[in-house]
């Protein structure tokens, strides 16, 4: 056997390895598009709070628009966001009203998610519309327990047939937790005292009682961590934001 | 080619002081192999990344004195961890570095044990002795347990909790649906505290279906169980139209009649007065009703009631509304005490219920013995008496794989579909969301499980393993045991007739829908306890679901509130300690103070209808007219010591400020100023 011969079936090998292992990553053939939009917007599904790891409560809707800014059938649109994210479907063509849905499973690290959905416009550019996503961890997850149990009644101004909100009854309104404005400006410590002390710990309502008799140890900064991670705009203990390509922090 | 071979031989081996030249340099080749690989390995390469990731940072300082280098484990004998995973993961314990995005080095989120006593394969699996990330992290030759994906990893936390917690709302749930679905009646689970899994799912005795319903029905419904109710617990067995024919065939000819489960009234039904008299008796705080719009109206207690007309039989529904205990003994439907045009006027209500479309193309002939015989075969066959009573056929043990260790199967003893990633979750949850897909020749039939239903079973059964069998008792949390009180004697009778546990829980036994009873004779006022049974009004505004009127006897309301207030006695409330009625002027308008000023209970609470608006908490009219004094006074001190998990907020109350808040709110009878217009 002489050096080429040798050479030659070990190249034979190489390639053979190579196209065996990229042949597991290999996508499914993306749909053709048979219409190119100008615009990529937002229908339905954005800041939604979920678990890590557990699928967002309402799917993911995205429309392309043409260049008069009316729905668009027929273009691919892509969605596209950290490791760990998994979309079903992660591609689709928008149906008759412009529209295409995906089923959203956040990643397994508590954040900010940021989503991409992009699509290609006439000259073959993407446009991208970046969504976020919010994963709730162990801590801020037993927060909103706390807070639908204790808090929301008041907080939350939506009434459901299962939990009337009482937010129309008060005379001076709760703020929303999810008010960044109004949560990122008072500190934890702050927060701290109001939740266990009530309102005019801070010198407001009387209508907001104090908690710290009631709440467990640990309940406290559950609470605060739960009201962080779901203000908007985000608190800068908001954690870190995971988006496509890179690990580094966006914002 | 041997030319040249022979010259390079003797170049190297040429003479003794050569050959010893060349074989002490592969020698000391050899013995640097270890010291390189252990040099090159990952983790200090990450130990690296870590140290200058660290120096850019303000704290550095601190973070380079608590950074140790080399192998770093966690050894927890009791447990059986061994857990270098802190090698490469280095600063898990840094308060500071929570906004890191890169891992490994990021703090690990806030849990409520500490990373030093139970290491972190307990929680995420995984191999805990591995130095690398793939052998750590994925599943090897030797070892087939992966990290556990986020979603499940609340199962970890089941492992040693064996009740609910606040925190694992998925394990929970879980929990659940194995016994709301009934998953445990085919399926064994002895959980690891030596008790068996019960079902919670109720499904009625077969024995005497004829009288109930017609065999069409039967067959529309074991074809597609979900056609006649989305909400249906039901499994879809995906059978032949002959065999639900056969089973149909013989479930019919198999039923046996109960005395009086039939008869229809004489009474004249009023065909205007059904749905308010539907409405009046609260059957929606139980029974679901799909409305115009597609939503479900109503609770999930009971069946949902949207087609029940193309169900039952007049006669039978009639005679179950009379009394729900002649056909079915254990029901948790209460015995209501309609009179006869009541029934009529409700049967009539409810038999208006229909789908044409139903059995619209449900013809059978009349069965044949053949198919009888087939039919109980089939009915042996699907173990349909794991679930159902069926009166000739034994329910049989062991029907389905037991569950108890189903969260530590070998991979090697599972057949996994093609495409299908080889995980034991990945597995459990295919498995729930299509069984037959894994062989047509399976009997596991098709659930209508949404996927956060799927993933939260999951959890629950992987929370089923060795290492949850094998804990040590000393880290085993014990679930509270289900109680199963039964009050005795006249009233006891009474209360399971009327089925309160339906709704109430009282010590530790009963529903949650409704208030606790465990403390009752404490809490409220003989008279008041006396009207609200002839007559439940409500107490809360915002609830839909209220407590029905049952009709009841002056004798039935005496017996029952006499056991209720000599039973139900909270041995920290003295109900007579203190008066009803005579507290100074002063008192009362402290309290009053209180009540509006410090602690602000208008924004929970109604006492003056013009001005407070309040509506969680229940409105406080005349509560000195239901509540005892001394009951009162204990709430404001300590609400949770009476009603554990209760909303209202403990706010410490002194015992001044307590006494002055009930000398206020006892003063709030209610109606008083009606009754003194009238005379």
């Amino acid at each position: 056997m002489n050096r080429s011969a040798s050479f030659v079936l070990v190249l034979i090998v190489a390639i053979l390895a190579t196209t065996s292992c990229s042949k597991k990553n290999e996508a499914a053939p993306l749909p053709k598009p048979t219409a190119f939009g100008a615009a990529i917007v937002e229908a339905s599904g954005g800041k939604q709070v979920a678990q890590t790891g557990t699928p967002l409560p309402q799917p993911l809707v995205v429309q392309v628009n043409d260049g008069q800014g009316s729905a668009l059938a027929g273009a691919l649109v892509e969605f596209a966001a950290a490791s760990g994210v998994v979309f079903d479907p992660a591609n689709g063509i928008t149906d008759s009203s412009g529209q295409v849905t995906t089923n959203v499973s956040l990643g397994g690290m508590a954040g900010r998610y940021q989503i991409i959905a992009s699509t290609t416009d006439k000259s073959h550019k993407k446009i991208e519309l970046k969504v976020e996503e919010i994963a709730l961890g162990y801590q801020q997850n037993l927060g909103r327990v706390l807070a639908d149990q204790y808090c929301q009644r008041c907080h939350n101004s939506e009434s459901t047939v299962e939990r009337v909100s009482n937010y129309d009854n008060l005379e001076v309104k709760p703020h929303s937790f999810t008010e960044g404005d109004t949560y990122n400006k008072i500190s934890d410590a702050d927060l701290t005292a109001v939740i266990s002390h009530g309102g005019p710990a801070l010198n407001k309502s009387a209508l907001m009682p104090a908690w710290g008799g009631t709440l467990a140890k640990g309940d406290i900064p559950a609470l605060i961590a739960y009201i962080r991670a779901v203000s908007d705009p985000p608190s800068h203990d908001a954690g870190a934001v995971y988006a496509k390509l890179g690990r580094h922090r966006v914002r | 080619m041997k030319e040249k071979f022979n010259s390079i031989w003797q170049r190297l081996f040429g003479d003794s002081v050569r050959a010893f030249g060349v074989v002490s340099i592969v020698f000391l080749l050899s013995l640097a192999i270890a010291p390189a690989k252990n040099f090159f390995s990952e983790w200090r390469h990450y130990q690296h990344g870590y140290l200058r990731m660290i120096r850019n940072r303000s704290e550095a300082n601190t973070l380079q004195r608590h950074f140790k280098s080399g192998i770093q484990q966690i050894w927890l004998p009791e447990l059986g961890v061994v857990d270098r995973c802190t090698s490469c993961h280095v600063g898990l314990n840094e308060a500071s570095l929570t906004d890191v995005a890169s891992q490994p080095f990021r703090k690990h989120p806030a849990i409520p044990h500490k990373l030093d006593e139970f290491g972190c394969t307990v929680c995420h699996r995984g191999q805990g002795a591995a130095t690398t990330a793939a052998e750590a992290h994925n599943s090897t030759l030797a070892w087939e347990q992966p990290i556990l994906p986020a979603k499940y990893v609340e199962s970890s936390c089941g492992q040693c909790h064996r009740g609910p917690l606040s925190g694992t709302p998925v394990l929970n749930q879980g929990r659940y649906l194995l016994s709301r679905y009934g998953c445990v009646h085919c399926h064994t689970v002895k959980l690891p505290d030596g008790t068996t899994m019960t079902a919670d799912d109720d499904p009625p005795s077969l024995s005497h279906i004829a009288d109930k319903t017609s065999r069409e029905w039967v067959f529309a419904w074991l074809k597609d169980p979900q056609a006649y109710s989305t909400t249906a617990t039901m499994p879809n067995f995906k059978l032949t139209d002959d065999d639900a024919r056969d089973i149909s065939a013989f479930l019919i000819a198999n039923s046996t009649a109960v005395p009086g489960d039939a008869q229809a009234v004489s009474a004249k039904a009023d065909p205007t007065g059904g749905a308010s008299l539907y409405g009046e008796s609260f059957c929606a705080s139980c029974h679901a009703v799909q409305n115009a719009a597609g939503n479900m109206v109503g609770g999930n207690v009971g069946p949902e009631l949207t087609r029940v007309g193309s169900k039952v039989k007049p006669e039978w529904l009639q005679s179950w509304l009379r009394n729900p205990r002649v056909y079915d003994p254990a029901t948790a439907m209460p015995h209501y005490r309609f009179n006869d045009a009541q029934v009529a006027t409700l049967s009539g209500f409810l038999q208006a219920k229909t789908d044409s479309d139903l059995l619209a193309n449900v013809h059978l002939d009349a069965a044949t013995p053949q198919q009888i015989t087939h039919g109980k075969r089939l009915v042996s066959d699907y173990g349909c008496a794991s679930c159902h009573e069926i009166a000739g056929i034994k329910k049989p043990e062991n029907f389905a794989p037991e569950l108890s260790r189903i969260g530590s199967k070998s991979i090697t003893q599972l057949i996994f579909l093609p495409g299908m990633p080889h995980t034991l979750p990945d597995y459990i949850a295919g498995k729930i969301k299509q069984p037959r897909a894994f062989s047509p020749g399976l009997r596991m039939p098709q659930y209508t499980f949404t996927t956060p239903q799927i993933d939260s079973l999951t959890t629950a059964l992987l929370a089923l393993n060795d290492r949850a069998t094998t804990l040590p008792p000393s880290l085993a949390v014990a679930a509270t045991p289900e109680s199963d009180y039964q009050p005795a004697g006249k009233a006891g009778k009474l209360m399971s007739d009327l089925a309160c546990f339906s709704c109430h829980r009282i010590n530790g036994h009963g529903g949650d829908m409704a208030p606790d009873l465990t403390w009752e004779g404490s809490s409220v006022q003989r008279q008041w306890l006396v009207s609200f049974l002839k007559n439940p009004n409500t107490l809360r505004p915002a609830l839909i679901r209220r407590m029905p009127r049952f009709n009841l006897t002056d004798g039935e309301i005496n017996d029952l509130t006499d056991y209720m207030m000599t039973v139900y006695q909270n041995p920290a409330v003295d109900r007579d300690s203190m008066p009803l009625s005579g507290y100074p002027q002063g008192q009362v308008e402290l309290g009053k103070q209180l009540f509006y000023g410090k602690y602000s209970c208008q924004g929970c609470h109604i006492v003056d209808p013009k001005s407070d608006k309040g509506y969680i908490g229940p409105t406080l009219t005349q509560v000195g007219s239901r509540l005892t004094a001394a009951w009162i006074y204990q709430w404001m001190k300590n609400p949770q010591s009476l009603r554990p998990g209760t909303v209202e907020p403990n706010r410490a109350m002194s015992d001044d400020d307590a006494r002055a808040v009930t000398a206020f709110l006892i003063s709030q009878k209610g109606g008083g100023s009606k009754e003194t217009a009238k005379k």
